[in-house]
């Protein structure tokens, strides 16, 4: 039994790296540029439908990646162009996109599925070679923070990462924050879709559904990774992208375990969705009702009430006065 | 260096919230000019600033800069000329970014930001040897983040970013009005020196009409969208404050409405 469950980890392992590089591309749009880009819902399909055409058109592995990277970057794009050029909220933009890219998917797929059985193609990862497979996949991550590490330390990149932080000082100082929004969500949907094609060669199979609650879980794996390892960041960008990788495998492991522990399966969502709320609201609540600040202005308001009744006792006495 | 003719700006047009906030607005500065500008709440000051950076595009109007007309180029393209400062310190600058990446920002202000590597070693030599003269100890605190600074260190900061690349005019819109007195005399003692060190054109909003008068060498008020007084040369140094009052009431028909610039 309990053999069972360690043979499993593995697999999680290589779910949890996967999905960790889904994450990276979710870090960079919600915590990057302070966007909640629902986009990544639809790109990952997307980047799993190219591949599985291509692979099954007996197109070279190589192309395939880069492909599904590009059809993903382009799905950012559109968000970005709603976004920026139309003034459409954020939120909305990757919603539309997410209901376009909806059928979108479903053309090219040519149906609501693809597989790419490993029996048939030669993949880069298979759910039965998992050794090879968790190896491949930690160079893909590697290279990909290296790469990241390097673009955010540039005049441009830092120039996205200024416009998230402070929108109104970035234009201030000359930066095209159109541009800066829309070329995040491009690299943060490239990524997402790099990822859907790792996920569909490890299922065998591309499906329309299979980024359903994919920003759930992109999510989940950026504020489980900060709020365990955060502290070890310090400042370090890579430390930090290597941390969220690390919250997508504790995001699989737990969840193989809660499976193993024979809980349904189909509360899984709901608990990570409320998992995530409390994370989101805890600096919130706690600025609200636990810091310093809050509390003193509570004593002060209370006093100020205190006083407040004082006088209005004097002042109905006096006023009872002049009445007599 | 700036010329500003008729300019006009309505908030909310054809609204029950239209809202006329320029009513043709003529301002010629020369060039090393050091406007201050003062007026009751919502006079048009801040909209003046807004107008010449960009913000938002003007109804009609003529703005150049530096013989340039500016009026079809958005904010980010403006900054190019400009230099800003906002009331807010946590406007102008991103409190999640250390200080010298603030600074590297700023540096590139007006360039095209490429796929060098952000930040050089020999700026970060310049940036210690700048923020040395804020005389702050920030000089040691190149890697910090700007969100551990107070109000009166993020103003100063902004302020430095406002000029590190020289800027064809310096905007400076109540940048010490939410700082403690004593922080805000140190950050104008500050704005008086980089714009006389670096032969800055500058404007300053302030509600302090001490402030006003003591800077600068020209002072224009305003009221209701336009501008209903304006001194310069001998005639500003010999302002009173209770001279200005008067002008006030005088040009307006009424009293001046900021009590913080009767109190300050
Ligand atoms: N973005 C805006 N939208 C609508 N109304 C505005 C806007 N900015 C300023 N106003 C209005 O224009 C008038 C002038 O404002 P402002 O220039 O900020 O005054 P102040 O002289 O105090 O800086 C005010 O009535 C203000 O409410
Ligand atoms: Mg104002």
């Amino acid at each position: 039994m309990l053999g069972d469950y360690f043979n499993s980890l593995p697999a999680a392992v290589a779910q949890g790296i996967m999905w960790g590089i889904m994450a990276i591309g979710v870090y960079i749009t919600y915590k990057i540029l302070d966007i909640a880009d629902l986009t990544v819902d639809g790109s990952i399909c997307t980047g799993g439908a190219v591949c599985a055409v291509l692979i099954t058109n007996g197109q070279p592995m190589w192309l395939a990646l880069v492909a599904a990277t590009v059809a993903g970057m382009l799905a950012g794009l559109l968000t970005g162009v709603f976004h920026t050029f139309m003034g459409i909220p954020a939120i909305l933009s990757g919603i539309l996109t997410q209901l376009i890219l909806w059928s979108v998917n479903l053309k090219i797929m040519g149906g609501a599925n693809l597989s790419v059985p490993a029996a048939r193609y030669n993949l880069l990862i298979a759910r039965l070679d998992l050794n090879r497979s968790i190896i491949i996949l930690e160079i893909f991550a590697l290279v990909l923070i290296a790469v990241l590490y390097w673009f955010f330390g540039t005049e441009f990149g830092a120039s996205i990462r200024a416009t998230g932080a402070n929108l109104n000082m970035s234009s201030a100082q000359g930066i095209n924050t159109s541009l800066t929004k829309i070329i995040g969500l491009v690299l943060s949907n490239g990524i997402v879709a790099l990822s859907g094609a790792l996920v569909c060669q490890y299922n065998g199979s591309a499906t329309i559904t299979m980024g359903q609650g994919a920003i759930v879980t992109g999510l989940a794996a950026v504020i489980i990774g900060e709020a365990l390892f955060g502290w070890l960041c310090r400042n370090n960008f890579a430390l930090k992208l290597i941390v969220v990788v690390i919250g997508g495998i504790i995001y699989w492991v737990v969840y193989n375990t809660v499976i193993f522990m024979g809980l349904d399966s189909n509360l899984l969502r709901m608990t990570a969705a409320l998992l995530i709320a409390v994370f989101l609201a805890a600096p919130h609540l706690k600025n609200k009702y636990f810091s310093n600040a809050a509390i003193a202005e509570k004593k002060a308001l209370k006093e100020q009430q205190k006083a407040a009744k004082k006088e209005s006792k004097k002042a109905g006495k006096n006023s009872g006065k002049e009445v007599a | 260096m700036l010329e500003l003719i008729d300019v006009k700006k309505t908030f909310n047009p054809g609204t029950i919230n239209a809202k006329k906030a320029l009513q043709g607005v003529n301002l010629h500065l020369n060039p090393g000019d050091f406007v201050t500008i003062i007026g009751g709440n919502g006079a048009g000051k801040s909209t003046v600033m807004n107008a010449i950076a960009g913000v938002w595009p003007i109804d009609s109007g003529i703005i150049r800069i530096d013989g340039k007309e500016v009026m079809s180029l958005p904010e980010y393209k403006r900054a190019k000329y400009l230099g800003r400062v906002f009331q807010d310190p946590m406007m102008g600058t991103a409190a999640t970014m250390e200080i010298q990446e603030n600074l590297a920002i700023a540096a590139r202000r007006g360039k095209h930001r490429t796929l060098r590597w952000g930040i050089s070693s020999a700026e970060k030599k310049k940036f210690r040897e700048q923020l040395a003269i804020l005389n702050l100890g920030l000089e040691d605190r190149l890697t910090a983040k700007v969100g551990l600074l107070s109000g009166g260190q993020r103003q100063a900061l902004t302020l430095l970013m406002a000029t590190l690349n020289e800027p064809k005019l310096l905007l400076l819109d109540e940048h010490t009005a939410a700082l403690d007195p004593k922080t805000a005399k140190k950050v104008l003692e500050l704005t008086d020196s980089i714009i006389q060190e670096k032969k800055l054109t500058a404007m300053m909003v302030t509600h302090n009409m001490k402030d006003a008068i003591a800077h600068g060498n020209r002072l224009i008020m305003m009221h209701e969208g336009k501008i209903i007084f304006d001194v310069s040369g001998e005639e500003k140094k010999a302002l009173t404050v209770e001279a200005l009052l008067a002008k006030f009431s005088q040009s307006s028909g009424q009293e001046f409405a900021s009590d913080r610039a009767l109190l300050s």
